[in-house]
């Protein structure tokens, strides 16, 4: 008897949308977001002035946030401050100043970034494989995420300048610190999910554990790792801003905030500019991950869509 | 068909957690002797421990008590020989990997040449009929054609022993009569010794040279039935008075040792 050779399952679903529209569905409701907190921020704020009237020094707000425009700049004070001199008397502008601080910060975060996740895939593997060394070792992992960054900062600070590091491999390394741990978490879990019988499968033909790590568990694992590189992006940012502070580096996006946050009261509106440009790194880097994962991943084997 | 003994259990017992208060005699004392190009179908209750005796054959666990040989030589250098194909109830294919790719897994392990593995994989769809799925991914094709892709990249390296853990359990009655068919065509065209789980009568009848009859708790052989239905089978076959006979012989085999079984609980 012949066997029925027609699919039996149409492979290909079936949509009459076109191939774009996925995207511009993404882009539309991603502009929808944002539109929306910026009608919340001005609504806040005509809100405020209804309530409270003019310019009201903020001891006397009746509203939970003082929403007057020394704490709450409208958006468009913001984004022209963009486009004004850092100072009086520079040529610079804040939206180049903020994106050159941006870029230092970046280095840093990248290598972090790096480290980390090597370091995390690398106990993650191990941890895999030796179930003693997970169980003796991992209530440290966790630990670790427990100590505040401001505490580890300036020990790594002190051994980098001993060791004559350049400062911002230190702030690397600060930053590889948050980077590692869901790393390891993640690729732990992924290289334990293929079923028992995939496994069974690689014993049938007498694999070694050298090829079920890498034709059954690594690949397992990838989306599992993926969805960890890319939460490790963002605070890779995090941890390299932090890290700045106690370095004294003075190129980055740590010292930009904190110096506006000094001279909040002068222009509260730098310092949001510098809050939104922190913000957009750390989704940037986030996103160049998620556009690796595409080019690395088919569409079903995404975790995260 | 050679008469050679290709597996060979004896005195085979199989506990699970023993010394523990889980204890469990998941086998007690199998003797068994499988002849080359024999096709032979375990069938029993479930907890009847089939699956388990299967995967001692395919030293995926080893026995508590006894020996097991495989072509001659222990069941764990059988299996380092690679003796072995199997076939599990779910297809358990590598979604990230396309059918042919699928069925060169087991090609890549083994250190074939990409020459070797590609005229091999084009041989193995081909007796599948599943050539023109080489670049589809498992997602996209049925359970009943992913099932066929587990039975190609079982065959790829030409094992002399297939085994097979209920299989088509997963799949609907007319697909499951189908890959029936599809399996005695492969086993007739390869010679391939044929061990199958599966708690379908009629299809342990169909299928099969002898049905292997076990009782649960613990696990033990109750009774072997020739099955001595004429070759090749097809769609007579299911239709012959005979057929009727071998599934009545079956089910009272099983029936009777229910019965003793509840007289002694």
């Amino acid at each position: 008897m012949a066997i029925a050779k027609a699919v039996e399952r149409e492979p290909v679903s079936p949509s009459d949308k076109p191939r774009w529209w996925p995207t511009m569905h993404r882009a539309l409701s991603f502009l929808a977001v944002v539109l929306t907190l910026c009608a919340v921020w001005e609504g806040y704020k005509a809100l405020g002035l209804a309530i409270d009237g003019p310019a009201l020094p903020c001891g006397l707000t009746k509203m939970p946030v003082c929403p007057n425009d020394k704490s709450m700049p409208h958006l468009w004070t913001i984004f022209n401050a963009l486009v004004q001199p850092v100072r009086r008397g520079e040529t610079e502008i804040l939206l180049v100043h903020l994106l050159k601080a941006a870029l230092f910060t970046w280095r840093e975060a990248a290598t972090g970034f790096v480290i980390g996740s090597l370091i995390g895939f690398t106990l993650g593997a191990v941890f895999g494989r030796f179930l003693l060394l997970e169980r003796s070792l991992m209530p440290y992992i966790v630990a670790s995420q427990t100590v505040p960054l401001l505490a580890i900062a300036p020990m790594v600070v002190i051994w980098g300048s001993r060791l004559n590091w350049p400062a911002w491999l230190s702030v690397s390394i600060i930053s590889a610190y948050l980077t590692f741990f869901p790393v390891t978490i993640n690729t732990l879990r992924g290289l334990r999910s293929p079923n028992p019988m995939a496994v069974e499968l690689m014993r049938s033909y007498a694999a070694s554990e050298m090829q079920i790590l890498w034709k059954l568990r690594l690949p397992a694992a990838l989306p599992y790792i993926f969805t960890a590189l890319k939460v490790s992006a963002t605070a890779s940012v995090i941890g390299a801003i932090v890290g700045e502070l106690p370095t004294g580096i003075a190129e980055g996006l740590g010292r930009v905030l904190l110096s506006f946050s000094y001279f909040f009261t002068l222009g509260p509106e730098k310092l949001y500019a510098a809050i939104f440009g922190a913000a957009l790194l750390g989704i940037v880097f986030a996103a160049l991950i998620a556009l690796a994962e595409r080019i690395v991943l088919p569409k079903s084997r995404r975790l995260s869509e | 068909m050679s008469n050679a003994s290709v597996i060979s259990i004896s005195n085979v017992s199989k506990i699970y957690n023993p010394g523990q208060d889980s204890r469990v005699a998941a086998l007690e004392d199998i003797n068994l002797e499988i002849h080359g190009g024999e096709f032979i179908s375990l069938i029993g209750p479930s907890g009847c421990g089939k699956s388990t005796l299967l995967r001692l054959i395919g030293d995926l666990i080893a026995p508590s008590v006894g020996t097991l040989l495989v072509n001659g030589k222990p069941a764990p250098q059988a299996r380092r020989d690679r003796d072995y194909g199997m076939v599990f109830q779910q297809a358990t294919l590598y979604d990230w990997r396309s059918v042919s790719k699928n069925v060169q897994l087991p090609l890549e392990v083994m250190g074939y040449s990409r020459a070797k593995r590609e005229t091999r994989t084009a041989e193995m769809l081909k007796l599948v009929q599943l050539e023109e799925f080489g670049k589809h991914y498992p997602w996209q094709l049925s359970g009943g054609m992913q099932q066929r892709v587990a039975i190609a990249r079982a065959l790829a390296f030409e094992p002399s022993i297939l085994l097979m853990d209920e299989p088509f359990g997963a799949l609907d009655e007319m697909t499951r009569e189908r890959m029936q068919m599809e399996v005695l065509r492969i086993w007739g065209a390869t010679k391939t010794t044929v061990v199958f789980v599966t708690h379908s009568i009629p299809e342990a009848v169909f299928l099969s040279t002898r049905v292997v009859v076990m009782s649960a708790r613990p696990g033990r052989l109750t009774r072997i039935i020739d099955v001595d239905l004429p070759q090749p089978r097809g769609f007579e076959t299911r239709e012959q008075p005979r057929f009727f006979e071998k599934i009545t012989e079956v089910r009272e085999a099983l029936r009777r040792e229910e019965v003793r079984g509840g007289a002694t609980s």
